[in-house]
């Protein structure tokens, strides 16, 4: 199984202070913004984000997590059901900027079915997507993220591994990994 | 592995621990669920579930509907009080039938022990079991053994006492199979006429004194005499039944610890359990029916979600 290195610890913070910076042009105050980090693996770049912006912007951005599991539109199309994780929305997403969050962006499906979730909340004022890694030509629905912090070139075949601190890995790595050979 | 390894659900007699832990673990996040504003996911929106229901039943019928229309599953109801079934159509032909509509799943309760175990050889669609005569109600023990991990953090270690009427209850059956299996310790209690013979069998203790079996145990699960299965007589009368097993605030009061109660409904008050008990801070029989929703949302997304 090969893997290439994309992103590395230190360009991994670089990243995400970028990221930072753009939500903090976009979002100036932050007064009526929430992060929602989507489950199982979009949590724990949500919780990198919050406590980057908590430095860079000296603000407290309230955060859930929001799982899209039973809004698939795979279900009975698999062999085993899908299992759900934990969701934990503790704000009123009425009339909120919600900041949407996910570690890699492949075929949009996930986020169709995160966008269905967070419907049954509430109505938010406006809906953002930001994505770590954003794999171009794989998507199936006209879905696209407003914040990357990587654009990647994929095959189809080929997976996008992340590793971070936070999920119990040594460092934070993301590889691209070959799954055919 | 997030799959169970039975296509139906007709006992828990033949599913494992594994497969009750991971319904709990599903059911967990539907709880969530059905505590949201809009309490609906669209999961199960291309199933249609019949419940054909050949014995009354209000709780059980309507929860299964509430989960079924949660998981935005078509549901059609049948009860056989006003079916063809009084014009002396089987039991097989009827569901043919309905299955010849186009329904994935059913929901059948029966008089008739093994009904569901008879369809489940001869229909393609998913059967749940909710009530089969005198023998199972898994779903109920499903709800029953959630509401103990959910009140005391784990079922593993725990005394649980089955108190009543046990000759003709499928909640007790279904109940000793599924606490034996998370490793609880089970006690069953009541006159020796309603506990059936061969009863310690199946490796449950068994005690003629509700006082000592309430000393002894972490929670009461309290269940109700079926006098509509009774076609003789196994105690002098309710009243007297009343006296020697009914439980009472006090009886609870004179306990050194304090244990929990539960009852699958519905209650007789006065006779099995009096209002102030049912009503008192021991009581979760509100929870059990709350959890009744999240455990068969859970157990019919498992079930049709599997290939």
């Amino acid at each position: 199984m090969q893997k290439k290195l994309i992103l590395d610890s230190d360009l991994l913070d670089i990243t995400l202070s970028r990221l930072c910076e753009e939500l903090i042009e976009n979002h100036n105050t932050f007064a009526n913004s929430v992060i929602l980090g989507l489950q199982p693996r979009g949590i724990f770049l949500a919780e990198l984000i919050q406590n980057k912006l908590r430095d860079l912007a000296k603000k407290e951005i309230p955060l859930g997590y929001l799982d899209a599991t039973f809004h698939r539109d795979d279900f009975r199309r698999r062999d085993t059901p899908a299992k759900a994780s934990e969701t934990k929305v503790p704000f009123v997403i009425e009339g909120k900027q919600v900041i949407l969050i996910d570690d890699v962006l492949f075929t949009g499906r996930t986020v169709r079915a995160a966008l269905d979730a967070m419907i049954a909340f509430g109505r938010p004022e406006k809906v953002e997507l930001l994505v770590l890694v954003d794999r171009t030509h794989t998507r199936d629905l006209p879905i696209a993220a407003d914040y990357v912090g990587k654009h990647v070139d994929t095959l189809e075949s080929q997976r996008v591994l992340v590793e971070l601190v936070a999920q119990g890995h040594k460092q934070n790595r993301i590889w691209l990994v070959n799954t055919k050979d | 592995m997030s799959k169970l390894s039975q296509r139906h659900l007709l006992g828990i007699k033949n599913i494992t621990a594994q497969d009750i832990e991971l319904i709990f673990e599903t059911a967990d996040t539907f709880k969530e669920v059905i505590n949201r504003p809009i309490k609906k996911v669209p999961s199960l929106r291309d199933v249609t579930i019949a419940n054909i229901f050949f014995e009354n039943s209000t709780r059980t019928r309507l929860s299964f509907e509430l989960a079924e229309k949660r998981l935005s599953a078509d549901v059609v109801n049948f009860s056989a009080s006003t079916s063809s079934v009084k014009k002396g159509e089987t039991l097989l032909d009827t569901v043919n039938n309905i299955l010849a509509m186009k329904v994935d799943m059913v929901v059948m309760r029966h008089a008739s022990v093994g009904a569901p175990h008879f369809l489940a050889r001869h229909i393609k669609a998913n059967i749940v079991n909710a009530g089969d005569g005198t023998h199972e109600h898994p779903t109920q023990a499903l709800l029953d053994t959630y509401s103990i991990r959910e009140k005391l953090g784990g079922v593993a270690g725990k005394k649980v006492a089955i108190i009543g009427d046990i000759l003709h209850s499928r909640v007790a059956l279904s109940n000793i199979f599924a606490l034996q299996k998370l490793g609880a310790k089970v006690m069953v209690c009541g006159p020796p006429t309603l506990l059936p013979k061969f009863i310690s069998s199946l490796g449950v203790q068994v005690e003629l004194d509700v006082k000592k079996a309430l000393e002894w145990c972490d929670v009461a699960n309290v269940l109700r005499i079926q006098l509509e299965r009774q076609q003789i007589k196994y105690f002098p009368s309710l009243r007297e039944y009343s006296l020697y097993y009914g439980i009472t605030k006090r009886t609870l009061d004179n306990l050194k610890k304090q244990i929990v109660i539960m009852h699958p409904g519905p209650i007789n008050r006065g006779v099995e359990l009096s209002s102030d008990a049912a009503d008192s801070p021991h009581s979760i029989i509100l929870d059990q029916v709350e959890n009744g929703v999240a455990v068969r949302m859970a157990v019919l997304y498992l079930l049709a979600g599997a290939a």
